[in-house]
């Protein structure tokens, strides 16, 4: 099944409006002051921002609780945040401070927040789709209710146990919600060069799972189709699978832009600008609610860097902590 | 080793496995046909009907993602125990295991854990060729934040898997097939064979032979020919392969002044080579000698199969070269035949 929903407008609160908003920003904004501060070189850490696809983790986020999981990507600022990661743990890793969320050992593309269920990003492009059905294995017996929020990119879908992963998912039925972020580039190639044809949902679906393809990635749509998802699995259902293409602003990695490169277009992203989900949430509250949320993602911002910039570095002995864990130390 | 009661080194992976999932329910076995009628040549046979099948199930044949799914589920606090039958096939799972498990620790500043036990089956003889032989331990070795044991023996093979169970890093759990049917002294409650403790098995003041999986007993054997010809061998089993009891292992060496390592596995850049490089740094000026499989492709017919392995006859006239040069030495052809040649049957 591929379909497109329409988000019933009256069905989201101011609150709600808010809070998508908050986190929408929050994003957008951070990765501005990562973009901003790296040429400085104080971040050494290889950045691969989420401008322009933060709809895809706020929608699927927002209505996730506490005990439910992410497994974020490696262009994962925008997941780690939106399930509540801290942000001065982020910003404080990507400067390899001691009190970054990884101790300052994992960098931009290894965030992990434990504290809030947000599973360990890797660099490694597909290596997450199987640690995210083993972490919803363990929510389907352990009991505990909770769902997988499974992110990947269009490119990890090429991976062999991309499919070996639908396939017990599907078979085991476990709680786990596929997200493809699809922004149609690995690296600089487009799925035109690497995919036979696009139809990725109808190869999905095949296994059994349900998927819902979102041709612009409207936050809203998405957010209310996974509430239904959700719902399902909570409920003993079985995965669910989300298309959700969506477009990267900047480069592949780095602070800037690559127009100029001749690979894709800047009329694309006028497009995608068109629809850009931070702007048209924030269109949608008052101007004093806007104001204020604004004002507070600001004040966050600054505060998360001010503290990287006077964290201390992680003790030399540090590279040598944590080979092995517990009593196997 | 303790207790009067023998069992065999299947029957004990089989009790080492069912004490762990008894003592902790987050234990949980899976991999292709631990549920079958004939459960992994009998080291998982009746665990599915004691735990049921939500901790004890088959797979498809999807390596990497099921390696992946252990990671996951040991992250979100379940300890997995994942299953091979053959140690070539640990091919399929290497991104997972070098990239994301070895590293999961580490890599998130000690936050998260990947307890779970990876264990593979070497095979030999009867054909088992070039994809079913392969001794690949080396290769973990070589990763820091793994873990690799390779039980020689029954007792070990309970002991360390309750060990490797309840430690909270990857394990690489190496075992060997020839090993499956011999049998030892193996004491019925839960214990731990603790890593990183090598072991003494056989002492003598000439040469020290360190063997290494189903080579200590093709070394044992070997220190009894040496014994006819007025050599006394000490025989020294690692255990444990990372951690490493390089302490010990220099330690035999040093009163002797003779080491061959005996590996289990290719000798370039593996097991013999690093614990030859550690002694050679100590500024130790024992004599040294590297065995292990010939460098080639193991091959599946039986006379080119017997040259491949070092055997007893081999390693006992390594040890005469080495102590009597130049002295020549032919041990009865019978007493050099390898304990699975007079034993063994297949097939697998």
């Amino acid at each position: 099944m591929s379909a497109t929903l329409k988000n019933d407008p009256s069905s989201v609160s101011t609150e709600d409006l808010k809070r998508v908003y908050y986190s929408l920003r929050m994003i957008r904004r951070a990765e501005e002051e990562v973009a901003r501060v790296y040429p400085s070189d104080k971040i050494k850490s290889p950045v691969h921002l989420s401008i322009g696809q933060e709809a895809v983790a706020v929608g699927i986020c927002d209505p996730l609780e506490a005990r439910d999981y992410v497994s974020p990507t490696y262009r994962g600022h925008a997941a780690y945040l939106a399930k509540g990661g801290s942000l001065r743990g982020m910003v404080a890793e990507l400067y390899g401070k001691a009190t970054g969320c990884a101790g300052g050992k994992g960098g931009s593309m290894h965030l992990i927040a434990p504290e809030v269920n947000v599973m360990g990003a890797s660099a490694v492009v597909g290596t997450t789709v199987p640690t995210g059905i083993g972490a919803a294995f363990a929510q389907k017996r352990l009991k505990t209710g909770a769902v997988v929020a499974n992110f990947f990119g269009d490119g990890a879908t090429e991976e062999g146990a991309f499919y070996e992963s639908l396939n017990f998912a599907a078979l085991h039925q476990l709680p786990v919600l596929f997200v493809m972020e699809n922004n149609g580039l690995a690296i600089h190639t487009g799925t035109e060069k690497r995919w036979a044809t696009d139809r990725m949902c109808e190869r999905v679906a095949t296994y059994g799972i349900p998927t819902i393809q979102f041709e612009t990635s409207d936050v809203l749509d998405i957010r209310a189709a996974t509430i239904e998802a959700v719902a399902q699995m909570r409920d003993g259902g079985g995965p669910h699978f989300f298309e959700c293409k969506t477009y990267r602003w900047r480069e592949h990695v780095g602070p800037g832009d690559d127009y100029d490169q001749g690979y894709r277009s800047d009329a694309d992203l006028k497009k995608w600008q068109a629809m850009d989900q931070v702007a048209a949430i924030g269109d949608r509250l008052s101007p004093e609610d806007r104001a204020k949320t604004d004002a507070d993602v600001e004040a966050a911002i600054k505060d998360a860097f001010d503290f990287a910039e006077t964290s201390p570095w992680p003790d030399d002995s540090q590279l040598f902590a944590n080979v092995y864990a517990g009593r196997g130390a | 080793m303790t207790g009067q009661r023998t069992l065999s080194y299947v029957n004990a992976l089989n009790e080492g496995m069912r004490q762990a999932m008894t003592e902790d329910e987050r234990v949980f076995l899976f991999g292709l046909d631990v549920d079958d009628h004939k459960g992994i040549q009998g080291s998982t046979k009746g665990l599915v009907d004691e735990f049921g099948a939500e901790r004890v199930f088959t797979t498809p044949l999807s390596e990497d993602a099921m390696t992946g799914l252990a990671i996951g589920a040991a992250v979100a606090g379940m300890r997995p125990i994942h299953v091979h039958i053959r140690m070539d096939f640990l091919m399929l799972c290497m991104n997972q295991l070098v990239n994301m498990a070895s590293k999961y620790h580490y890599m998130y500043g000690g936050v998260a854990k990947v307890p779970m036990v990876v264990r593979s089956m070497i095979g030999k003889s009867w054909g088992q060729g070039a994809q079913h032989s392969q001794g690949l331990h080396s290769l973990f070795m070589h990763i820091p934040g793994l873990k690799v044991v390779a039980p020689s023996n029954a007792h070990d093979a309970k002991g360390l898997m309750l060990a490797a169970v309840r430690d909270d890093n990857p394990v690489m759990f190496v075992e060997h097939r020839l090993l499956y049917p011999t049998e030892a002294y193996v004491d019925e409650a839960p214990f731990e064979v603790p890593f990183g403790k090598a072991r003494v098995i056989r002492e003598g003041k000439d040469v020290t032979l360190v063997g290494v999986s189903n080579m200590v007993a093709e070394c044992l054997r070997a220190a009894e020919i040496l014994a006819d010809a007025g050599i006394e061998a000490t025989v020294l089993d690692p255990v444990t392969l990372v951690p490493m009891d390089y302490e010990r292992i220099a330690a035999e060496a040093n009163k002797t002044g003779n080491i061959i390592v005996v590996d289990n596995g290719w000798t370039c850049c593996g097991a013999s080579a690093e614990i030859l490089a550690d002694l050679a740094e100590r500024g130790m000026g024992a004599k040294m000698k590297r065995m292990g499989f010939a460098p080639t492709t193991c091959p599946t017919s039986p006379e080119l199969e017997k040259l491949f392995y070092p055997n007893p006859a081999t390693i006992a006239q390594a040890a005469h070269e080495m102590l009597r040069p130049g002295h020549s030495f032919t041990p009865d052809p019978e007493r050099a035949k390898l304990a699975y040649q007079v034993a063994f049957k297949g097939p697998f």
